[in-house]
This record gives C-alpha cells, structure tokens and sequence, in this order.
C-alpha cells in the first residue's frame, strides 16, 4: 500500500507538470512564426545624405529685396515669430532661423580694410551652419540637439530645457532663445508644423521635415537657383560640381566647426 | 480619573473629520467621460491600434512616434494590420480626432492630467487650412 501511494503521487506530480507545461511550450511554438509587431520606418521618398549642404550665390542675391522671399518661405513653413522690436522695445526676443547680415559680420576674419565696394555693401544670407563638428552639440547637457546620420544638426525641443548653453557655443549666433511665448507673434500658422513653447531654444532644421517628403527646404525651392542644395560627401552631386566650378567661402573656418554652407561671392 | 465621555466624544469627532471627505462627496461620483469621435473618425472605424490598446497606451506610443521621428528621422508606422501612418500628433491624430475639447480633454480632465503637447502642437479645428 505504502509504495503504490508513493507512486500515485509521484505520477500525479508528472502529469501535472506536462499539464503545466504544455501551454508554455505551444507559446513557443507560435511564437517561431512570424510575430507581428508594428515598426517603423523612413517613408519611401525621404532624401537622404551624408553631409547636407547648401551653396548661396550671393552675386545673384544683392539686395534685401532679394533675400526677402527666401527669409519669408522659411519663416511661414516653420511658424517663425516676428517678435516686432517695435512692439516689445528691443529685439533681445528675435528669433532667428534665416537672416541676412552684412560681410563683415557674416566673415569678419575675411574683412579687409578696402575691399570691393559691392561685396561690401551686400547683404548675407545666414543661418545654421550645420557644421560638421558642432560645437553647440557638445554644449547640450541633455542631448537636445544633437547630428543626425545624414549631417542635419537637429533639435529634439521635448529635451530642451533651455539652458542656452548652445547658444553660447555657437559662434555663428544661429540660435535663438524663445524668451516669451511664440504664439501671438505668429501673423499666420502653417498647421502642418508645430510651433515652439517659451523656453526652447530654436534654429533652422534645414528642413528636415521637408526632406523627409521629397522636398527641396523651403528657401531652396525659393531662391530660383541662386541656392543649391545637396549632399557634400557624394562627388557626382550637383553640389560638388558648383563647389568645383566656383571659388567659395565659409564663415569662420580658422574655429574647425567646419561648416556646411558655401558661400560664391 | 473618568473621562470617557470626553474621549469617546474625541473619538467620535476625529473619525467624522477624518471621513468627511469620503461622506460629502459620496454619490457625487463624477461621469465617466464620454469622448466624442468625428464622422472622420466613425468612418475610419479604427485607430491605428485597437481601441483597447489606445486607451492605455496612446501616451507611451506617442513617447516612442517622437522618438522615432525626430531622433532617427524614421516618420513611417506600420501597424499589426500593415497599414502605413505617418508619425504625426497634429497632422495624423488630430487630423482624425479634430474636436480636442471634446476628445482627448474629456478623459484628460477627468483623470486630472494635462499633458503640454498642445504647447507647441497645433489642436485642431484645422478647417481654416
């Protein structure tokens, strides 16, 4: 009797085990095939490169007028604020993506004493160098902004906690601290893009967004060629090839950021 | 010394203090909020997970649409079904779920939380597009 008790329960501990054990091992088992999982990915018509960069042709941008249409495009795609300093007293808030300024601001390392009276006078199209060894990158303590893959120096503006520590890194003042909320100052919203809150830094995206549908960045497309934009580590680009033809500057190279817009001047 | 009435009295007080919040608001309970969804939205039938699924997790999947978008430029989602969404809060939910304030407030305010995505992403009505 003893023994036959002991070798019901040693069967019934089995059998429960394989009971137990079956469900687990079905799961397995189905879990070999296929899983779908959702996932994401790059949309098919995104444009993509190593280094993203952009040549300005400033023979064919001589006057404000000029730099006008571009400045606006850029601004209106992005929700820019025009922080009047009309209204609020000074321009301490501007926000800045795409400015114009004068040669010895744009290259004062390149600035001479007497220099062609023209160039002189010209206004500069600047922005967001999208330099190829950021500076402002390395001053981020919470890696707000940071280099994309294919070159863009990007912001992440959920991360920023506006410590403006790029700010000062950047010495091509491309950035822009939103002291005040953005909204009111906004003359119309593109909807499509959001705009910022008060406490982010900003700067140009060099249209990522854009990119990412196919498209040119909304000062390229423009500027009727007077901008050209394209990748600077692919030799057969349209970009490398006005590089190769043209005789073209950079702002503040001497600092090693190495900058990826070109100016013909 | 006999002071009990004195301390069954205290007793008796602290205990009232103490519930009173659970006695004045006892079937006053607040409604269960009832979102409403677009034509836009009826039509579409489903959202880009199960009903369910959205319900607890829409927050987490934004956290990781944000994520994907803006850090590794990857803006496409598929989802169990296959279908393809573009990543976007103003332009793909809110393109479906245009009534904000009757929408995403309504379970928002009634679990006390406001989330500042509106801050910088543009609510809908988008009809003056």
């Amino acid at each position: 009797m003893e023994d036959s008790r002991r070798n019901f329960l040693k069967m019934a501990g089995i059998a429960a085990l394989g009971a137990g054990a079956s469900p687990v091992l079905n799961a397995f088992a189905a879990g070999g095939g296929p899983a779908a999982t959702p996932k994401t990915m790059k949309g098919k018509d995104i444009l993509w490169a190593k280094q993203w960069g952009l040549v300005i042709d400033t023979r064919k941008l001589t006057t404000a007028e000029d730099l006008k249409p571009l400045i606006d495009a850029c601004h209106k795609t992005h929700n820019v604020p025009f922080i009047d300093p009309a209204i609020v007293g000074h321009n301490r808030h501007e926000i800045k993506w795409l400015w114009q300024t004068g040669y010895a601001n744009a290259f004062p390392d390149l600035e001479a004493r007497y220099t062609h009276e023209e160039v002189e006078t010209r206004p500069f199209l600047v922005l967001c160098n999208h330099c190829e060894n950021p500076p402002c990158v390395r001053a981020c303590p919470t890696k707000a902004t940071f280099k994309r893959p294919d070159g863009i120096v990007a912001m992440d503006f959920h991360r920023c906690i506006g410590c403006r520590f790029c700010m000062a890194a950047c010495p091509f003042g491309a950035r822009s601290f939103n002291y005040r909320d953005p909204r009111p100052f906004l003359a119309e919203t593109n909807l499509a893009f959001p705009t910022r809150t008060k406490g982010v830094v900003e700067k140009c995206n060099f249209c990522v967004e854009r990119l990412a549908d196919g498209l040119l960045p909304a000062c390229v497309e423009a500027s009727n060629g007077a901008l050209v934009f394209g990748d600077l580590e692919d030799p057969a680009s349209e970009i490398r090839e006005v590089l190769r033809t043209n005789y073209t500057i950079r702002r503040k190279v001497a600092l090693g950021t190495g900058p990826a817009v070109y100016y013909i001047v | 010394m006999n002071d009990k009435g004195k301390i069954i009295a205290g007793v008796i007080i602290f205990i009232a203090l103490v519930t009173f919040p659970f006695w004045y608001s006892m079937g006053k309970a607040a409604p269960k909020p009832e979102p409403v969804l677009t034509p836009q939205a009826l039509e579409a039938k489903a959202c880009v997970r199960d009903k369910v699924w959205i319900n607890a997790n829409h927050m987490q999947l934004l956290n990781e649409w944000r994520d994907a978008v803006v850090r590794d430029g990857e803006r496409v989602y598929v989802n169990l079904e296959g279908k393809e969404f573009n990543m976007s809060l103003s332009n793909t939910c809110l393109d479906c779920h245009s009534n904000k304030a009757e929408f995403c407030d309504r379970c928002h305010n009634y679990a006390a939380v406001s989330p500042y995505c509106w801050d910088c992403h543009i609510d809908n009505p988008k009809e003056t597009k």
